[in-house]
């Protein structure tokens, strides 16, 4: 069934890993087969912060196989040179684990397109996440096992989406996990509850169009479906409002991008979410244990209506 | 009670209040005989006395926990219980079979008071999916909003949400009102196969969509009506009983009732005039 969370402090920063890997944690009964975190962090903004796997998690449950450490070194390289070639200088590196990486680079464009399809080129690798802000970090596991295996629990920013996924659509491993990167957007992030039916045909367009994806996972559909409809210009909002009719099937998702969070819930209603909502802070997950873990105190929640969408800004 | 060993076919099920059908399968005899009714052993009730009062801080128990330590205390005749800090657990209060005063100082998740029979619940706070699922008898008050299937499947006793209810409210209900009083979401009746619904507020997409039969009412706009969904004439008594019921209920006692919408069965979905063959149940 899967659980999805998200908070947004408005006019503050807070510990957001933290906060977000409590409410995730409290949703783990409905799945833990994985467990994805999208940080909006405080950052200069000078540099783009990618987070990428060379490599998937092959643990216990795992729908993928097995390859020696010395695969994933043979792509970092590849990385590391292409990335050279585009004139994108690597500030920081970290490699929190053989599969899993994180570059701070200084890279001065404004298309992600073309720097995006030049590294997932290279065969076994695949962007998490790119901006200036966001993180999106997802692994095998619950949220704390996910939370402590790449530290985030540190992690301070403005807001952030997560998702413990239940794998029903495709397999149990990094690249069917949630969050979605909004591809080629930077900051822009999706995380999903639901099924969709009308995937295939709508990939179909949109990989016509030129659009990318990366899994099986119906999910991801949501990721790119709002991001083609930006690159023709539209408003983040207008892009979920169409996607209530454009999608079919049931879905309550979440969208983030570098200074905004929203929501959208399709026309039944046949997925969870409860909000709460106050000048400062604004926290929604598929139940109210969710919300729970961030604020025990007694508050006002609700469940949003059919068909609603909600942007909010940081 | 009539005697229901007496009457005819017909009067023995009115009576009974089961509408005009004719009970012709496992009959109502066989388990509820009125003659013995002070033999009558209810599992799992207890004799309690409303006067005798507690509180039970639920903060740090699970769910099963919580939910044996009420029976407990039902069971040494405390016939009012406070539960203090529910924090959305899911699962509050479910099978209460008996008669009991239980008040819940904040809010529930998931399945709150699924399944009872009798108590009297007030909720001081918002409750998740799936609120008084099965409820049979009693009443359950919620001061804050309502997520979706609030009371899915009731059977009897009155459900009341102060605030506003989530989508498929009533759904798959078999008898019991419930009272809205702010808005309803989408498909709410869904199904519904008897039982009053009152929304004081809007209602949603598909109200009463594939109702068998029952009554919804509706104070506000309507969405849009689901399939065999059809207004009806909101007659005198209907208004008598709007008044009379929400006035228990706490909520709208001054709303104008006459201007109220009445939403019933088409009737021409289902094939509804036909009883099931009795060979059919026969072999069932």
């Amino acid at each position: 069934m899967c659980g999805i969370a998200g908070l947004i402090h408005r006019g503050k920063s807070s510990i957001v890993g933290s906060e977000l890997q409590g409410m995730l944690q409290a949703l783990k009964h409905r799945g833990e087969d994985s467990t994805g975190y999208a940080l909006y962090g405080d950052t200069d903004g000078k540099n783009f912060i990618m987070r990428f796997k060379v490599g998937e998690n092959v643990g216990e449950g795992s729908s993928s196989v097995m390859e020696d450490v010395s695969v994933y070194d043979e792509r970092k390289k590849i990385v590391d040179q292409t990335l050279a070639e585009m004139g994108a200088k690597v500030v920081k590196e970290e490699r929190t684990l053989p599969y899993s990486l994180r570059y701070e680079i200084d890279y001065d464009t404004k298309d992600l397109l073309d720097f995006s399809q030049r590294i997932e080129s290279i065969p076994g690798v695949e962007i998490l996440s790119m901006g200036k802000s966001l993180e999106v970090i997802k692994d095998l596991g619950n949220a704390k096992m996910v939370c402590d295996r790449y530290s985030l629990d540190k992690v301070v920013g403005t807001h952030a989406i997560g998702h413990a996924r239940m794998a029903t659509e495709s397999g149990v491993d990094i690249k069917s996990a949630h969050p979605f990167w909004g591809y080629p957007f930077s900051d822009v992030s999706v995380v999903h509850n639901g099924q969709l039916t009308n995937y295939w045909n709508n990939r179909r367009v949109l990989e016509n169009k030129g659009m990318r994806f990366m899994s099986e996972c119906d999910s991801e559909l949501i990721a790119v479906y709002i991001a083609e409809k930006m690159r023709h210009g539209a408003t983040l909002e207008e892009g979920m409002k169409e996607s209530l009719t454009g999608l079919d099937g049931v879905f309550t998702y979440f969208v983030a991008t570098k200074d905004s969070l929203g929501m959208a819930k399709d026309t039944m209603a046949a997925k969870p979410l409860v909000l709460y909502e106050s000048d400062d802070l604004v926290a929604m997950g598929s139940e109210e244990i969710a919300i729970r873990s961030v604020l025990p105190q007694e508050i006002d929640t609700y469940d949003p209506f059919d068909g609603e969408v909600k942007v909010w800004q940081i | 009670m009539a005697n229901l060993k007496t009457v005819s076919k017909k009067s023995k099920a009115q009576s009974m209040g089961m509408h005009t059908e004719v009970l012709t399968g496992r009959t109502q005899q066989k388990f509820f005989n009125p003659d013995e009714a002070e033999n009558f052993y209810y599992f799992g009730t207890y004799d309690v006395d409303f006067n005798k009062r507690t509180e039970l801080d639920v903060k740090d128990m699970t769910a099963p926990e919580a939910n044996k330590e009420i029976d407990n205390l039902m069971s040494q005749g405390y016939g009012t219980i406070v539960i203090k800090n529910p924090q959305g657990k899911h699962s509050l209060g479910v099978g209460i079979l008996n008669k009991l005063n239980l008040i819940f100082e904040g809010s529930l998740g998931y399945f709150g008071m699924g399944s009872c029979d009798g108590p009297i619940v007030r909720i001081n706070g918002r409750v998740g999916w799936s609120c008084a699922e099965n409820l049979m008898a009693g009443k359950v008050v919620i001061e804050k909003n309502a997520g979706s299937c609030f009371g899915a499947a009731i059977r009897g006793g009155d459900l009341i949400c102060k605030g506003s209810v989530g989508a498929r409210t009533g759904i798959d209900m078999k008898g019991g009102t419930i009272i809205i009083g702010g808005d309803a979401g989408a498909f709410t009746g869904f199904m519904m196969q008897r039982g009053r619904i009152i929304i004081l507020g809007d209602v949603g997409i598909n109200l009463g969509d594939s109702m068998y039969d029952g009554t919804i009412f509706v104070g506000g706009e309507i969405g849009s009506y689901g399939s065999d969904a059809v207004d009806s004439e909101l007659t005198s008594s209907d208004q008598d009983w709007l008044k009379r019921k929400l006035k228990v209920a706490e909520i709208g006692e001054n709303f104008d009732v006459s201007k109220m919408k009445k939403i019933v069965a088409g009737k021409k979905l289902w094939n509804y005039d036909n009883l099931e063959p009795t060979e059919k149940k026969g072999a069932i």
